[in-house]
């Protein structure tokens, strides 16, 4: 990505564009299928080969080279379709999009059109205000993915200005789902907020369905944000109203690649569109390319409606029929809905609807479920998760699991609390060694000598020796006032050096003092 | 036997003697390498010749028969190969500048196959440039010439692989038909050539004029030939998706026919009269004589949407052309052309000078034709509508054959034409097709073989149409009428043409022309 400056557009505060303005969002979500092998051939999907190593005559589209289907490709299409609650074509065709660019080998690429394997659907998304918004799906379809440009020189990356071009077709014919929103409206001021946790429910599903890697870093998911803005209509209009004023021109911010950024490109145009339209100006139909760097976009290549692709059925391909059963088969192995699972855990685990938001926000829950599975108790191992390590992740900008602590750590770490060896203000010392690269809970607590002494010998001398030190505080609790006996403890474990169980401890002191 | 002779036997002819011991592949192989250095310059009808190659499979082939193996029935007859056709180890241009002297790293499933049949492919036949054209004119690298008369054109888009077989340059060849570019050339040089059922042969490694049209498929001088090379060609390919999984048609044994008694064979009346020459007319209906002859009942059939398959052709065909050509854009292979005046073109700039260097005139007004079929709003009038009449043309098939076997028609209206009388006039050229292109709009199969010669002297073809997977019926109808007028000529077609026998069939003067 270049480092070059971009002179900033003026933007509205996204108060004042939500005042003015009701926004309008179309999410295109392109994920690689993790298949063994590429869409039309037989070639290895493996990343970050060396350039044009995996690569045969029909991918680099060679004279009187033709596609096959590949079976497993059209297996997870309609497996996300599924879960996407979408309809799945009974038979569908493939297309070409007709458009010429060096890193496409056939300049067409293969794709479907107007008979996607899989439509009307929807996804639910739960917000941090507790609401949940319905993402309906148009469409997911198929088709192969382009080689990558790499532009040499010049100042921008880009291809303008290059001095050369090189061109890896590796990706070429990679196996691509496109998922395609309906204009998402009624969001208003959860728009951004929705456009991230839609991406990110997304890839939880994906995940989950076990398709694609979705690794947003590694560009095996993409999201394309299409933001516009209508004015709105008026104080006190219904949604049926503002549902009624006509869409603004819109622009589609291409190849936005972590959740934090989707959030911040739909924002940024959104607040840029309403500076725009504020000022009396209108918005060019354009792709935008975002900055991660700077926060901004850019005006890409103008795109209009009627760009002309020359769509027509592939006469290479015949048609994909899934049959009903084997759709029905395929709906067998759909995991657990992310959200219905979320349900399920919740109650399972006896979290308040606050803290399940939290561990969700925290993104903590495949972490809890494998520590809770590792032997935890649950209220741990959200203590653990969506306390202090969630804290130290988000100040870092990196996931949970990123920590360096494993959900085996936590589970070990609370065998430890539980057996009575490490009260919970040695455990805490102990994570903070974890979190430093010490080594396992039992490695760190024994470098750093942390154990509850459990030598009852001990305790009592110490008791009797704080007793002695302290007849104001004794006698107090002698008189009935047992709250006392808190800073006798404290007392006790000061001369316990920390080691020392509190709550023997208190037992103890009360033995003495209180006729039993 | 004198080298003409060995090249003037049928491949079933040069197998059985191949067997017998009475020659060897390579004494077969070499009087065909001879025999083309010294008529290919009057003829151009190879654009490569492969000695080497030839000499090399001809010699395995000679050592593994000596060693007692089993081989494969045309193993060391030689065969020419349609430029169209992917090959490791020779040029494959189709015909265009564009592809001058590219290398495929691949071999076509059929070229595979031809491998592994062991025979000696001899080079690659001339066409017009991406198989766009019905004359050979259209090939970058000059026309072939109709070894009946040098001034003729031999047909196309496969005049190089006809032209090859009629001039005895070779017994068999590989030929494509998008629209008749087999039946066409066969036609008009007196030879046979069959279109296979759609997907009965693989594409892959052909190089696609309009995918859902082409076809390839056998060219010979007789109709057992031929289907001996239809059963070295066909059968189910995984690398094609839409090759046909079924067992090939049993033509070989069809090709046997004599006897045509309880066959029903329909004429088909939008193809078979208007704007034909008389001569052709007249050899028609000849054979279609002959036909009853052998025991055939004839019957008129009528296919209304027949007339409108050329208009629909030359939709479809532009529209899936434009797009399969898309990809000759200088990036990674074939011709690459800087803008005249530009001092460091953008990738855009010499992807449009490349194509405006690479491609003829033929090519271009194609793909423009083509480009413009698919834009949007205009696609559902031209490419969708065209779509549609495909559909009818099918159904018309389909009721015809309820009534009847097979059809017949002429396979052109007129005999081979004058090199450049219809240059200049594209849609004349384009007419020329009107018999042949209903069966590759409707995916079925058609055959052409010679029913003798018209007024003109020059050679006219009969057409067949089976329907679907059924090609086997083409062979048995082939074979028994040609075997018929064979007897009644006293010998085969070409024979006709007394000249093409001879070591040295055109005089020097001729040549140059």
């Amino acid at each position: 990505m270049s480092a070059q400056t971009h002179t900033a557009d003026s933007v509205l505060s996204i108060d004042d564009t939500l005042a003015k303005f009701d926004p309008v969002m179309g999410l295109e979500v392109h994920v690689e299928l993790n298949t063994n092998t590429k869409m039309f051939c037989g070639c290895a999907t493996e990343f970050g080969a060396d350039p044009n190593t995996q690569v045969c005559p029909i991918c680099l589209g060679l004279p009187g080279a033709l596609p096959v289907v590949n079976a497993m490709g059209v297996e997870s299409a309609i497996r996300i379709g599924l879960a996407l609650n979408c309809e799945i074509a009974s038979w569908c065709r493939f297309a070409r999009k007709n458009y010429f660019y060096p890193d496409m080998p056939k300049n067409f690429q293969t794709s479907q059109y107007d008979e996607p394997i899989a439509f009307e659907g929807y996804l639910d998304v739960d917000l941090d205000d507790g609401t949940t918004y319905r993402v309906e799906i148009e469409r997911a379809h198929m088709e192969e993915d382009t080689g990558k440009s790499l532009h040499v020189g010049g100042s921008t990356g880009r291809i303008q200005g290059a001095d050369y071009s090189l061109v890896d077709y590796n990706r070429a014919g990679i196996p691509l789902i496109e998922i395609v929103t309906k204009p998402l409206t009624g969001a208003g001021e959860r728009a951004p907020e929705i456009a991230r946790a839609y991406v990110s429910v997304l890839r939880d599903l994906l995940k989950a369905l076990g398709v694609s890697d979705v690794r947003m870093e590694q560009g095996s998911m993409r999201c394309d944000a299409n933001v516009s803005l209508r004015p709105k209509a008026g104080d006190g209009a219904t949604s049926a109203e503002q549902l009624a004023v006509p869409l603004g021109t819109r622009t589609e911010t291409k190849n936005v690649n972590s959740l934090r950024s989707v959030e911040r490109a739909v924002r940024y145009e959104m607040t840029r569109h309403a500076a725009v339209l504020d000022a009396g100006g209108s918005i060019t139909q354009e792709t935008r390319h975002w900055h991660e760097d700077t926060g901004v976009t850019t005006a890409g290549r103008p795109k209009s409606d009627a760009d002309d692709y020359r769509y027509f059925p592939e006469p290479d391909l015949v048609p994909a029929a899934p049959d009903a059963a084997w759709v029905e088969e395929l709906r067998a192995t759909l995991p657990e809905p992310p959200a219905e699972r979320r349900k399920r855990l919740q109650a399972d685990w006896g979290y308040s609807d606050l803290e399940m938001r939290d561990v969700i926000n925290a993104g903590a829950i495949e972490a809890i479920e494998e520590t809770i599975a590792a032997g935890a108790s649950a209220s741990a191992a959200r203590k653990w998760w969506g306390g202090e390590i969630a804290r130290r992740a988000n100040k870092a900008d990196v996931a949970i699991t990123e920590m360096g602590v494993t959900p085996a750590d936590i589970a070990e770490l609370d065998g430890l609390v539980r057996d009575g060896r490490l009260n919970d203000a040695m455990a805490r010392q102990v994570m903070e060694g974890v979190l430093n690269g010490e080594g396992s809970p039992t490695a760190v607590a024994d470098a750093r000598g942390l154990e509850l002494v459990q030598d009852d010998g001990a305790l009592e001398a110490a008791v009797d020796k704080v007793i002695a030190a302290n007849t104001d505080m004794a006698d107090k609790v002698r008189g009935g006032k047992v709250q006392a006996a808190g800073a006798l403890i404290g007392q006790v474990m000061k001369e316990m050096k920390g080691q020392a169980d509190a709550a023997k401890a208190r037992e103890l002191i009360l033995a003495r003092l209180l006729p039993s | 036997m004198t080298k003409t002779e060995l090249c003037l036997l049928s491949a079933a002819q040069m197998a059985n003697g191949l067997v017998a011991g009475d020659f060897t592949s390579v004494e077969l192989t070499q009087a065909h390498l001879d025999r083309i250095a010294d008529l290919n310059p009057a003829l151009n009808a190879y654009l490569y010749v492969d000695d080497a190659g030839a000499l090399a499979t001809a010699r395995e082939v000679d050592e593994a028969r000596a060693a007692g193996q089993d081989l494969p029935r045309l193993a060391g007859v030689p065969v020419a190969v349609k430029d169209i056709a992917c090959t490791v180890g020779m040029p494959t241009t189709a015909g265009s500048k564009m592809l001058e002297g590219w290398m495929p790293p691949y071999d076509a499933t059929i070229v595979a196959k031809l491998k592994s049949a062991k025979m000696p492919i001899l080079g690659k036949t001339n066409m017009d440039e991406f198989a766009m054209g019905s004359s050979t004119e259209h090939s970058a690298f000059g026309p072939t010439r109709n070894p009946w008369d040098l001034d003729r054109i031999p047909g196309g888009s496969g005049g190089g692989s006809s032209a090859a077989v009629g001039a005895y340059l070779a017994p068999l060849a590989i030929g494509s038909d998008t629209g008749g570019s087999i039946r066409q050339p066969a036609a008009v040089t007196g030879t046979v050539g069959t279109k296979p059922t759609y997907g009965g042969v693989s594409r892959y490694g052909v190089i696609a004029l309009a995918s859902s049209l082409d076809q390839i498929g056998p060219c010979a001088r007789s109709v057992t030939d031929t289907a001996l090379l239809h059963e070295v060609l066909g059968g189910h390919d995984e690398m094609d998706s839409t090759s046909l999984d079924a067992p090939v048609p049993a033509v070989v044994e069809a090709s046997s026919t004599r006897d045509l008694t309880g066959m029903k064979i329909g004429v088909v009346k939008e193809i078979s009269g208007e704007g034909f020459q008389p001569g052709v007319l007249a050899r028609f209906e000849e054979a279609r004589a002959k036909l009853v002859e052998l025991g055939a009942e004839i019957v008129e059939v009528s296919c209304p949407h027949f007339t409108s398959a050329m208009a629909a052709y030359y939709l479809v065909l532009p529209s899936e052309a434009s797009s399969n050509l898309a990809r000759y854009d200088a990036m990674r292979y074939g011709l690459r052309v800087g803008p005249d005046g530009v001092e460091s073109p953008s990738a855009e700039q010499v992807m449009a000078a490349s194509r405006a260097a690479g491609f003829g005139d033929e090519v271009k007004r194609r793909i423009i034709l083509g480009t413009y079929a698919l834009s949007s709003g205009y696609y559902d009038a031209y490419y969708g509508q065209a779509q549609k009449v495909r559909t009818l043309i099918a159904c018309d098939f389909e009721a015809a054959f309820e009534q009847v076997d097979v059809l017949i028609s002429p396979t052109t209206p007129t005999t081979a034409f004058k090199l450049g009388e219809k240059l200049d006039d594209p849609l004349a050229m384009y007419l020329g097709d009107l018999a042949t292109i209903p069966a590759n709009l409707a995916g079925v199969p058609g055959m052409s073989i010679p029913v003798g010669v018209a007024e003109d002297n020059l050679p006219v073809g009969l057409q067949f149409l089976a329907p679907a997977t059924q090609d086997q019926r083409l062979y048995a109808v082939g074979a028994a009428l040609e075997a018929a007028l064979t007897e009644q000529w006293g010998g085969p077609m070409l024979d006709q043409a007394a000249h093409l026998c001879l070591a040295q069939p055109f005089d020097k003067q001729e040549a140059g022309a």
